[in-house]
């Protein structure tokens, strides 16, 4: 080995603290950066793989009931490769040991065993046999949950009769990789299962012998599914056609594709900004290395090595770095990357998970890792390549320090002089302070914008459960029925108040804009189930208005006052103009809501509800389910309480593990800026703080202006790093905005704080690592030294 | 080129030559003469002692002489070269290919051993000698993987010189060496220069401000405000052991 790479490996060697403080930094960028690539390619790609192999349809279509003739019909639209119709219902379920009703999903099984589309994925057991009507397959989570296994029953109130029905099996879905019940914000495996039952017990079951009420189409490649949607609400129009759809408004997809787009952000955002700090950080030592060497670079050229050679040599040392992150990124890139995946695949109830990291991905995020460094490390490679070796072997100039309005306020403020020093160095080089600033400022900002996440959420649920959802229970039923039936429900056991609410599917139309959503009616002044404004105001909506939420407002671009046409999707499918009267703040899908009354009457019908909101004495609760499981057009409870735990349960749980991560970053940031900028401070004053010791100050006092200039940067940091987190959540909110939900942008005192107490803490303890060197300082040797 | 191993120094045709060469350093408004037109010879094989107060302008022309810096005017040549004329690159190859320098703080690289400090110079140099014979001929034989903090400063300046010769240089251009170093040791130090300028014919230029160090060398330049005062030529040497300050 040439000495030069001797040299190299020793200095590498020497400075192994402050590389590992840089080389961890890079590697959380590599490791970021796998991870997310890691995650959202596993995510995609295991996406694709399940939807090939188990045929998810391409468009979806539901209708109150048609004839199975008119399959034949539907097969015939150009681009329609293949057809299936299905029979599908909600029930409620009766669990043996479960006190609360559960919703069960009723899909009916085809008699020949032979599914065209959305094949269910037996996981245990076999699918129900057609001449054994109380045969079932349940969901996999939904049996994990409950702790069923085959050969288990539960009951189910199936045309207002209470059927016993036995498990055969457990079984994933395509449909069903997110399974949220109805009127759940969470998916709740417990209170929700998925049910296959032969073709023949759902006919009987739903009353729908020689009918379907749900059709799944696949498309032929590269054929739209927009005319295919016309042309089969068309057909099903007659038979109550509730508009057809494709994956993208498909639940289970759509949360599916709002993860995956989230990934994608997260693998766009963070990993440069650990890469801007790594290269930083490289720059910040790299300089002073070459400072300290400036003598040593000299000799080099004296004795023939060239400019590039020297270059090169400090290149080497920045790449040596590199290498070190790169490789400890790429393991816990890899390590993180495939438990997390396998958290996802778990959450997102995928039967098997494809991945696999293409090496490409680990040699982009090294090249990154390398690239960025070596930018870093490039300005004092190449001043090192430019010292000329007769310059270079002298002592650099003294460092030009001027009398400026600063001094002067200093000099009036009567400070000390090492408090002079600490100031007047930070003036002496502000770019350098700058930048030390923005780095400790990023690990404010990472701390801040995840932080607020807990913030955000409180408010979602204050505003979904507390202000508005103030119902403790809703009643779900499998067709509308008349309004009258609020009567009947303010009779069951322990039921306080109850409120009837109606859903109408439409298609909004504003200019060439549209949006399907669901039209939300209630009485005026229903106090159950609100709706507000910006301001907290409850609202109801005027006869002839319609209230948007302000995200749907937004993606029709409307405002109050303007006209939107409501395109109705079931029952005359008549259009109508409505005049936007307020917009409504809502965390949760794209709310329309109208007056119940003047729906009823728009669409001419009698009054009518979907569902019912309760609120109930605690102390019946037992009697109310049992009350409900007897009624025969119940299909379903939603607990809010137990919405509201979902929810919390499985956000809360993955924002824990967040905040953990980021302020494991923020560390590390925090680490590897001030202890490597300390470790500067020092190898540039030592001899100015030897001389102080001389003096006859002493080890706390020189230390003062050690400690009191790195955390004075920190200090200065903490709003610099308040601002950049509040644009970061601010830009989070935005990139997680969705049509399914929403995330306010929450920033409170409190979450500021714990940013600058974490990173505070960490700057203060870096230093003092760095302090602890300053006290072994040997005062002669230091005099010694050439400078 | 081949060292010869002459016990006496063969004195021949000027190996620099310099004329009217100028160094000029502006500070603002002011120009600053370290060099104000210095015309000079130095010889093959001999031993030259540049003798001046600091800021004569000594330390400058020796960092022409080794290719470290330009001159502001003026003309230098090396054998039949002229340095003046060459490029950062062909000067760089001039200094790997034919000068050894040593420092008044030796400059050696903290993070190398004595034997890895000397390698430096022979991994990139045409004709090396071992590393590890420019230790024995100074001396440090058995101290090869020593530290340079782990050697006394004459020590170092032994495995600076070392450095110097192991590339086999014609010239060896000292600035200062004993500068750093007591009596003694200085002593030792200057044998070895000596040494290697008699058993090498190393044309050998030493700076140097102790007015005693002269007496060794065939020729003495004076050096006063950039410019040179008087050219003595020793018709007697004095061995550095005899020599006392």
């Amino acid at each position: 080995m040439h000495a030069i790479d001797i040299k190299l490996l020793r200095d590498f060697k020497r400075l192994w603290v402050q590389a590992i403080a840089i080389a961890l930094v890079l590697a959380c960028g590599v490791a970021v950066l796998l991870t997310s690539v890691g995650m959202y390619t596993a995510l995609s790609e295991t996406r694709t793989a399940y939807y090939e192999r188990n045929r998810f349809a391409d468009v979806f279509a539901q209708a109150i009931r048609a004839p199975t003739s008119l399959l034949g019909e539907i097969a015939q639209i150009d681009g329609v490769l293949g057809v299936e119709a299905r029979i599908v219902g909600d029930t409620l379920l009766d669990i043996p040991g479960r006190d609360e009703t559960a919703v069960g999903r009723v899909l009916s099984y085809p008699d020949t065993g032979r599914p065209l589309l959305n094949v269910p994925l037996l996981l245990e057991g076999r699918f129900p046999a057609p001449d054994h009507p109380d045969e079932v397959v349940v969901n996999e989570p939904f049996a994990r949950a409950n702790g069923f296994h085959p050969a288990d029953s539960f009951s189910a109130n199936l045309r207002g009769q209470k059927h016993a029905l036995t498990i055969v099996g457990t079984a994933l879905s395509p449909e069903f990789v997110y399974t949220i019940g109805p009127g759940a914000l969470m998916p709740d495996n417990e209170s929700f299962g998925i049910i296959w039952m032969s073709d023949r017990a759902a006919a009987a079951a739903f009353d729908m012998t020689g009918a379907f009420n749900t059709v799944s189409l696949s498309l032929a490649a590269r054929v739209s599914p927009d005319p295919v949607i016309d042309q089969l609400n068309d057909l099903l129009e007659p038979y109550g056609g509730l508009g057809a759809y494709d994956r993208s408004t498909h639940t289970s997809d759509a949360f599916l594709d709002a993860e995956i787009t989230q990934l994608r952000g997260m693998a766009t955002v963070l990993p440069p900004i650990f890469f801007a700090i790594s290269g930083f950080l490289v720059s910040m030592v790299m300089s002073r290395i070459v400072a300290l060497e400036r003598s040593e670079i000299g000799l080099l050229k004296a004795i023939g090595y060239s400019n590039t050679e020297v270059c090169l040599h400090y290149l080497m040392l920045a790449g040596l770095i590199a290498i070190v992150g790169v490789v400890i990124g790429w393991l816990a890139g890899a390590v993180l990357a495939r438990s997390l995946a396998l958290q996802y695949a778990e959450f997102f109830n995928f039967p098997f998970v494809i991945f696999q990291v293409s090496y490409r991905v680990y040699a982009a995020a090294g090249l990154a890792g390398v690239v960025t460094t070596s930018l870093g490390a490039a300005s004092a490679a190449l001043k090192a390549a430019r010292l000329a070796p007769a310059i270079a072997m002298q002592p650099p100039a003294p460092p030009r320090f001027k009398r400026s309005i600063a001094d002067r306020a200093m000099s009036a403020m009567h400070l000390s002089q090492p408090t002079i020093m600490i100031l007047r160095s930070l003036l002496r080089w502000p770019l350098r302070s700058l930048l030390t600033s923005l780095g400790i400022a990023l690990a404010v900002a990472s701390v801040v914008s995840s932080f607020f996440i807990n913030d955000a959420l409180d408010e979602i649920v204050d505003l979904a459960f507390y202000q508005t959802n103030r119902q403790d229970a809703i009643l779900l039923f499998a067709q509308d029925v008349p309004e009258i039936a609020v009567e009947s429900a303010r009779n069951l056991p322990g039921v306080l108040q109850a409120e009837s609410q109606q859903f109408q599917a439409v298609i909004l139309h504003s200019g060439h804009l549209t949006k399907r959503v669901a039209i939300e009616a209630r009485r005026p002044g229903t106090d159950l189930s609100r709706v507000l404004d910006v301001d907290g105001v409850a609202l109801s909506a005027p006869p002839g208005g319609i209230m948007l939420s302000i995200r749907l407002a937004r993606q029709l671009n409307v405002q109050i006052g303007d006209t939107v046409q409501a395109e109705f999707l079931s029952g005359r499918r008549e259009t109508y103009d409505l005049v936007v009267t307020n917009l409504v703040e809502q965390h949760f899908g794209l709310g329309a809501y109208m007056d119940l009354a003047y729906l009823n009457a728009l669409i001419r019908q009698s009054p009518h509800l979907s569902t019912i909101n309760i609120t109930r004495d605690d102390r019946y609760s037992d009697d109310l389910h049992a009350a409900i499981k007897r009624l025969p057009r119940v299909t379903g409870i939603v607990e809010m309480n137990e919405n509201r735990r979902a929810f919390e349960d499985t956000i809360k749980q993955n924002v824990v593990v967040l905040n953990t991560i980021y302020i494991v970053i923020a560390v590390l940031i925090t680490v590897g800026v001030t202890y490597n900028a300390a470790r500067i401070q020092l190898s540039e004053r030592a001899r100015e703080l030897a001389s102080l010791r001389i003096l006859g100050f002493n080890r706390g006092e020189v230390s003062y202006i050690l400690v009191g200039e790195m955390m004075l940067i920190a200090i200065i940091a903490q709003p610099i790093g308040w601002f950049i987190g509040a644009w970061i959540a601010a830009a989070m909110t935005n990139s997680f905005s969705s049509d399914l939900y929403s995330i306010p942008l929450v920033l409170k005192p409190a979450t500021f704080a714990t940013s600058s107490l974490v990173v505070l803490i960490s700057a203060f303890g870096s230093v003092m690592v760095v302090r602890h060197r300053l006290d072994r300082l040997d005062l002669i040797s230091v005099m010694k030294t050439r400078e | 080129m081949q060292l010869c191993q002459d016990q006496e120094p063969r004195v021949s045709d000027a190996i620099f030559r310099t004329k009217g060469i100028t160094k000029v350093y502006k500070t603002g408004d002011v120009a600053v003469y370290a060099l104000d037109g210095v015309d000079l010879d130095l010889y093959e094989g001999e031993l030259t002692v540049l003798l001046g107060p600091s800021g004569s302008g000594k330390s400058t022309l020796l960092n022409i002489l080794g290719g470290l810096d330009h001159a502001t005017t003026g003309q230098v040549w090396f054998a039949d070269t002229e340095l003046t004329l060459m490029s950062d690159r062909e000067l760089t190859k001039y200094r790997r290919d034919h000068v050894g320098f040593v420092f008044q703080f030796y400059n050696l690289v903290p993070s190398l051993t004595a034997l890895e400090n000397v390698q430096l110079v022979t991994d990139v140099s045409p004709n090396p000698m071992p590393a590890a014979d420019a230790l024995e001929l100074v001396g440090l034989g058995k101290r090869m993987d020593h530290f340079p903090s782990e050697m006394s400063g004459g020590e170092q300046q032994r495995v600076a010189i070392a450095r110097a010769i192991a590339k086999q240089p014609e010239i060896l251009l000292c600035d200062e060496p004993t500068g750093a170093l007591d009596s003694t040791t200085g002593v030792q130090v200057l044998e070895v220069l000596r040494d290697i300028n008699e058993r090498f014919g190393t044309t050998t230029v030493v700076i140097t401000h102790n007015a005693e160090i002269q007496r060794m060398a065939h020729r003495v330049i004076f050096f006063q405000d950039g410019k040179i005062s008087e050219t003595r030529i020793n018709e007697t040497r004095l061995a550095p052991s005899e020599i006392v300050w």
